[in-house]
């Protein structure tokens, strides 16, 4: 048992450099140095406060689709649905927004009620892809990715028709909300505790859920073998559905705090692509919850710092995508090796 | 083209599939081959057919040369088609399409020739076979028929079938022996693998027993059944003390139960299952008592016919209102059924608690997987995961799921691939069950003699048909041999005489 944690860590320590190798043979092909790459991505995301705040903006959203997709993870799910389910969580959040903006309610209630507003909204998106799986027989990939499609639609028809802004309708989205809305930051930094708390407070209670609960030691056996889990007696279906409305709703709440506390209002890219780079994390992470943490910080990182490369290096900022795509390639190669390897000994 | 088979050995693991077998068969002759599940036919056919590969020292000959055969394309290049149990084809689709397939060559397959010659083969054995059909609208028999031209066409001059008339109509059957005896006065070798003696008999001109992967005896007509059961099952052994159940109230009442699935149909089985009673199911892999046996669990929805528990009516009824009525299934795939790998003990038992609490008591689950490791004698730990245990560990974990309150107990092949120490502790434990909870059990076993030795009474299966349920006492290993390969039977009509 140790043994075999100890073999696993040394792989992926070997698919960490691996990783590192193959993108700096990318870089040296197209003149730029590795090195210089590497440490202006390392100064654009830690090198100072205001950046490493950028991290954490981008941790947050991160973190909890991440924490949402170990649930399906476990119950053996392939939420790939997990991109609409921010989108939904968003315009959730913007909707009960609009609702009360020129209302007398205080506007905290208003930002819970909201952030509860696009929880419920993603929850219920990743509610039809569970439908959809349990009782029209559609995998949940296919559901999930023609729902994200879906989604999208629905954002750009909102942004564009009904919620258009005064006067002219705009790829930049919707009418900002008043500053009252927004959940209160750091002074000079764009980071709010309150998300990161948020986020923090997923993570745990999805850890809780599959180390310490009935319900989540229930949904791992059904993801690792449905037909024994039902002969034990556990309603499967039922599980494979509640496991989708958990991933869902801490979706929706990635997409209500990217508005509350990011964007103050619908944008076109409200997701930010967070919906696949958390499957990555998920991956990863191999269903071990509080791992999510660095791992999603780390990802994060990558995707700030790499927006110094355009400016210092004419790189292009899609590096980081690439080294967290290749990341998650050796990491699973080296796995697959690494079985081989263990099998044989 | 004669066939010959030298010194053919197959080992998996530990265990022997096939252990020198010799054999030979002429050009022009049907050959039967009889055994038991895993008596090692269906290992020796695959050799033969190209699916698998013998260890090294063996020998094919064929038609007087030595060929190394090391895949199914292989074998067809040197005239050898297998006809499978299951028919491998792709049944969406056409039948034409099908036929074409596995052919070599041509980016561009000639549809108007091929269609020609599909017609005059299947003229030629009088199938009536649509080759613009799709193939998931045939029976299996078509499908066989398909599969039989399909490699006649390919150059087939062996033609190996694997319980080919599992599965399929009397009629159909019919013409599978016109055709196989007209491939045979044609100088096809046909290789015809059974468990059905009646078949074989039929059909063959020789046959050849395999027991336990090695042959073990060969015949010619006419045939003697009783030897043939005999060198199926072996020799008679003495059975040890019988005890007589203690029976109680009904625990489990089928009443003209119909079930149907792709293969097979059973019609009206009826069966009254009283408390502490034992009741086994007999009868070759596949001939229903799978079926039967998940019907008992509502696992499988009877088309016809009343299911009764403890006097309740759970027609119809999911498996869970069957378990919270006591009814516990075991399956026969432990690892693919009934645990699940990558959780540990603990964790099973936990589960098979049904816990209603929302956190994990740790402490309470550590000591329940201790007294429950201790009590079933299972080497392993409370943190060891079911996959690493041993076969027979594994079963023992299985019986350490055993909710309580039991009112029935279901089981598939409960002490398969275990030693006799581990099969004698299992039945012990079951017996302790049955009595101390009042509880019944129904049980799949191929084994004949663990069929008779632990049941109170025996219900055989053939191939869909269910015997009336025979006292287990009073009947032999030979009779229960004959009942499993169809003799015997009453003839339809005078079932209920």
């Amino acid at each position: 048992m140790l043994k075999s944690r100890l073999s696993g860590f040394i792989f992926q320590l070997i698919a960490f450099f691996l990783a590192l190798g193959f993108v700096s043979l990318i870089l040296v092909a197209v003149g730029a140095s590795p090195f210089d790459a590497f440490k202006n991505m390392l100064n654009g995301s830690i090198g100072s406060m205001r950046k490493f705040a950028e991290v954490l903006v981008s941790f947050v959203p991160l973190l909890l689709v991440t924490a949402g997709l170990l649930i399906t993870f476990s119950a053996g799910l392939w939420n790939i649905g997990v991109e609409g389910q921010i989108v939904l969580g968003a315009i959730g959040t913007t909707w009960v927004l609009r609702l009360f903006v020129d209302s007398s309610v205080h506007p905290a209630i208003v930002i819970i009620l909201s952030i509860f507003g696009g929880m419920a909204a993603g929850a219920l998106w990743a509610a039809f892809a569970g439908a959809l799986k349990t009782f029209g027989g559609v995998n949940e990939i296919f559901g999930g990715l023609g729902l994200n499609f879906v989604s999208t639609a629905l954002t750009l028809y909102l942004i564009f028709g009904p919620w258009k802004r005064e006067g002219v309708a705009s790829m930049s989205g919707t009418e900002p909300f008043p500053d009252v809305f927004a959940l209160p930051q750091v002074p000079d930094l764009r980071i709010s505790l309150w998300s990161l708390a948020i986020a923090g407070v997923a993570i745990l209670i999805v850890y809780f859920i599959l180390q310490g609960t009935y319900f989540g030691l229930k949904i791992k056996a059904v993801g690792k073998n449905i037909r024994a889990a039902y002969l034990l007696g556990i309603p499967t279906w039922q599980y494979s559905l509640y496991s989708f409305l958990i991933c869902g709703a801490l979706a929706g709440a990635a997409g209500a705090l990217q508005v509350t506390a990011v964007y103050h209002r619908l944008i076109p890219a409200i997701s930010s692509g967070y919906g696949y780079l958390g499957l990555m994390v998920a991956m990863l992470v191999n269903y071990q919850a509080i791992w999510a943490i660095p791992v999603a910080l780390f990802f994060a990182a990558l995707n700030i710092g790499s927006i110094q490369l355009p400016i210092l290096m004419h790189l292009d900022s899609s590096l980081s995508g690439v080294l967290q795509g290749v990341l998650v390639l050796f990491v699973l190669l080296t796995e697959g090796v690494r079985q081989k390897f263990v099998k044989k000994v | 083209m004669n066939v010959e088979l030298k010194n053919i050995h197959k080992h998996f693991g530990k265990t022997y599939a096939n252990k020198g077998i010799n054999l030979s068969v002429r050009s022009g002759s049907i050959q039967g081959i009889l055994g038991e599940n895993g008596a090692g036919k269906s290992t020796l056919m695959k050799i033969l057919s190209g699916f698998i590969q013998s260890d090294p020292g063996g020998e094919i000959i064929l038609g007087g040369n030595s060929v190394v055969i090391n895949s199914p394309a292989d074998a067809i290049h040197v005239g050898v088609g297998m006809l499978h149990q299951d028919p491998l084809d792709f049944p969406p689709m056409r039948v034409l399409d099908n036929f074409l397939l596995g052919r070599s060559g041509g980016l561009f397959p000639n549809r108007a020739s091929v269609r020609q010659d599909f017609l005059d083969l299947a003229k030629q054995f009088d199938f009536s076979l649509d080759p613009e059909n799709y193939v998931d609208a045939l029976t299996v028999g078509e499908r066989q028929q398909l599969e039989i031209i399909r490699l006649l066409w390919m150059g087939a001059r062996v033609l190996i079938l694997d319980e080919p008339t599992t599965g399929i109509s009397a009629s159909q059957k019919q013409k599978l022996f016109i055709t196989l005896k007209k491939l045979a006065e044609q100088g096809m070798t046909i290789i015809f693998v059974s468990h059905k003696l009646e078949d074989v008999e039929f059909l063959c001109s020789q046959v050849a027993v395999l027991r336990a992967g090695e042959l073990v005896g060969e015949m010619k007509p006419p045939f003697d059944t009783s030897k043939l059961v005999e060198m199926m099952f072996g020799k008679v052994v003495t059975l040890g003390e019988r005890q007589p159940a203690q029976t109680g109230e009904t625990i489990l009442a089928l009443q003209d139960v119909s079930l149907e699935d792709v293969r097979l149909k059973i019609k009206n089985a009826n069966l009254d299952l009283k408390a502490g009673e034992v009741v086994g199911l007999a009868g070759l892999e596949g001939s229903g008592q799978g079926l039967f046996i998940r019907a008992c669990a509502g696992l499988v929805r009877p088309v016809g016919g009343k299911v009764f528990l403890k006097g309740k009516d759970l027609t119809g009824k999911p498996y869970h209102t069957f378990k919270r009525g006591g009814v516990n299934f075991l399956p026969a795939s432990r690892l693919e059924e009934g645990l699940v790998p990558g959780l540990t003990l603990t964790e099973h038992f936990i589960l098979a608690e049904e816990p209603t609490a929302v956190f994990i008591d740790r402490a309470a689950g550590q000591r329940l997987a201790e007294d429950r490791i201790k009590s079933y004698n299972i080497r392993g730990t409370p943190t060891s995961t079911v996959e690493s245990l041993s076969g027979g560990n594994q079963q023992r974990a299985e019986l350490a799921l055993l909710q309580s309150p039991l009112s029935l107990i279901l089981l598939e092949h409960p002490t398969r691939g275990l030693d006799i120490e581990s099969v004698i502790y299992i039945w012990s434990k079951l017996k302790d069950r049955c009595k101390k909870d009042g509880a019944a059990i129904i049980f799949i076993s191929s084994d004949l003699e663990e069929v008779l030795q632990y049941s109170d009474r025996l219900l055989v299966f053939f191939s869909g048909e269910v015997s009336e349920p025979i006292d287990a006492a009073t009947t032999t290993v030979e009779q229960l041999g004959q009942l499993i390969g169809g003799k015997g039977w009453p003839q339809k009509g005078d079932v209920n005489a």
